[in-house]
């Protein structure tokens, strides 16, 4: 299977690997996936007082392309509003890595793994 | 010369060359022994061997019946006992629905592993379909089969067992005097598929009780697209041929027969023969070696399947916490494979590795690394130490080590399977 060389480059290169501290209550944490599936992606969101998202970091126990599409849901929350991020869909991740059609359950994983952080975040809001 | 051209060249000398290939269970390269042997038969030595009016048939009909002695030396078996066919697949298929149609207004049972290759269980369940019964015993935790539940699954309604030497994902080598000795106490034929310990373990038909075997000419250093059946003669096995035409091997398998990939799995045999303690040794040593430099730097690193009853050449190793594919994609010029769905076109990770109750999450991180006749000292180290790197990349990135070092243990969380 041959890969975009995006994808290759997140994989090699992966942006935001680390992790927040998740009782700060700025931080909104999304764990999402099931080890028993293959795939498990930790997802973090720092937002600050003018609810902008100003750090995010990822880990994930998963293939290539699921490696590859939570560093780059990384890139893209990040400067974003909480509002806007939560817009982010499956399909524009997998078009903008080229995920093969077997992958794309990937993309799916990552964009649970953003709704999933804003609503931890805005649970400890509320 | 200068410096900087000798210290460069001498680099390249050191280091293997890349991509290393670490399948060798999947499939060999061909000895250039064997390719040798095999040229002339291509060209001018081209004749049709059921020929049986011209020097050039004789010349092809000698041929393959050195080829045919050959083989059958391997495994303590007569020339005549030996059955070309197209390779393991077929050969697995003929002996199983062979004997089951054969014999089937006297008994109607097959007994089989949970573990068998994909050909030996998609025949025994097509063949179910047809109103055979098929037994298919589990195998315990090692990967090897319960032979106390194996002898109460045998009945009088049993034609056939077919239980694998060595298994192509863990290498487990099952017991096979005590499964022929089984068989032929209860009368049931015994079946072996040899694919992957032909010419690699000792094999004897007759101190086995094996009544029929698989071969494989590609697993071997020989070439793809030739193996072979050997089809007991004393007692006789009867098997309905698959393919009709001309009865050429004895009616059972009809088709001109490929002489130079005959020739070619003839001579893969002979050298498999001469080579096999010499080479059994040495892929040992560069196993245990491999095995040495895993376990020195990373913790939690699990086997699959029994070490000592085990093909010298084959590991089955479970990384926790990293995913196979992604491991695989880490260590891209190391060809490997993964026991991890992500690699199949199924969603299901290995069925060999969930018969021997490996979890889910574990047959995600499992790759298959094979080691074979090329394999270099050299090669083993490097890989070892493109693995561990990957390793302990994948984990420093991974969420599940990550709540391992914080003592969460991963099964007390609700995960939502996708």
């Amino acid at each position: 299977m041959a890969y975009s060389e995006k994808l290759i480059d997140h994989f090699e290169h992966p942006r935001n690997v680390g992790a927040l501290d998740k009782n700060d209550p700025g931080v909104g944490t999304g764990l999402v996936g099931a080890p028993a599936c293959g795939d498990v992606m930790k997802l973090q969101i720092k937002v600050n007082a003018e609810g902008i998202i100003e750090d995010a970091k990822f880990k994930t126990f998963g293939c290539g392309s699921a490696i590859a599409s939570s560093s780059l849901v990384t890139e893209w929350v990040k400067g974003k509003t909480v509002d806007e991020a939560a817009t982010i869909k499956n399909t524009d991740i997998a078009k903008h890595l080229a995920l093969p059609p077997v992958k794309i359950h990937c993309s799916v994983l990552a964009e649970d793994a953003i709704k999933a952080a804003i609503e931890d975040y805005r649970k400890k809001r509320a | 010369m200068n410096t900087a051209v000798m210290t460069a060249s001498a680099e390249r000398s050191n280091a293997p060359k890349k991509p290393i290939y670490l399948d060798y269970q999947a499939t060999t390269p061909m000895d250039p022994r064997v390719l040798d042997a095999m040229m002339p038969y291509f060209t001018e030595k081209f004749g049709n061997p059921h020929s049986r009016n011209h020097e050039f048939g004789w010349e092809a009909e000698e041929a393959v019946e050195t080829a045919r002695r050959q083989i059958a030396e391997v495994i303590a078996a007569d020339e005549r006992e030996i059955v070309f066919t197209s390779g393991a697949t077929e050969s697995n298929n003929l002996a199983i629905a062979g004997v089951a149609h054969f014999y089937k207004d006297q008994r109607d049972h097959i007994v089989t592993l949970a573990t068998e290759h994909k050909c030996v269980l998609d025949t025994c369940r097509h063949l179910e379909q047809e109103g055979f019964k098929v037994t298919y015993l589990p195998v315990k935790q090692d990967g090897l089969v319960d032979l106390a539940e194996l002898e109460k699954a045998i009945t009088e309604k049993t034609v056939l067992v077919s239980v694998m030497a060595a298994n192509n994902e863990i290498g487990v080598i099952q017991p096979l005097a005590e499964i022929g000795a089984l068989c032929r106490a209860k009368g049931a034929f015994f079946h072996t598929d040899c694919a992957q310990a032909y010419g690699k373990i000792p094999l004897d038909v007759d101190a086995m009780k094996i009544d029929l075997m698989s071969i494989s000419g590609h697993k071997i250093y020989g070439p793809k697209g030739i193996g072979a059946l050997f089809v007991r003669r004393k007692p006789r096995v009867r098997l309905q041929a698959m393919i009709h035409g001309g009865g050429q091997e004895r009616g059972m398998r009809s088709g001109t027969l490929p002489t130079p990939l005959c020739v070619g799995l003839g001579k893969a045999a002979e050298i498999a023969k001469n080579e096999m303690a010499a080479e059994s040794a040495r892929l040992l040593k560069l196993r245990d070696r491999f095995m040495k430099a895993i376990n020195g730097k990373l913790p939690e690193v699990f086997l699959n399947g029994d070490l000592t009853h085990r093909l010298p050449g084959n590991l089955n190793l479970s990384f926790a916490y990293v995913e196979g594919e992604g491991l695989m994609m880490g260590i891209k010029d190391l060809c490997v494979s993964s026991g991890s769905a992500c690699t199949s076109a199924s969603l299901e990770p290995s069925y060999v590795l969930r018969a021997l109750g490996v979890e889910e999450e574990l047959a995600h991180t499992s790759l298959r690394i094979g080691f074979g006749r090329f394999t270099t000292e050299a090669e083993v180290d490097y890989a070892a130490e493109r693995i561990i790197e990957a390793v302990s990349k994948l984990r420093s990135m991974s969420p599940l080590w990550e709540m391992a070092q914080e003592g969460i243990d991963i099964k007390s969380i609700q995960w939502a399977a996708h």
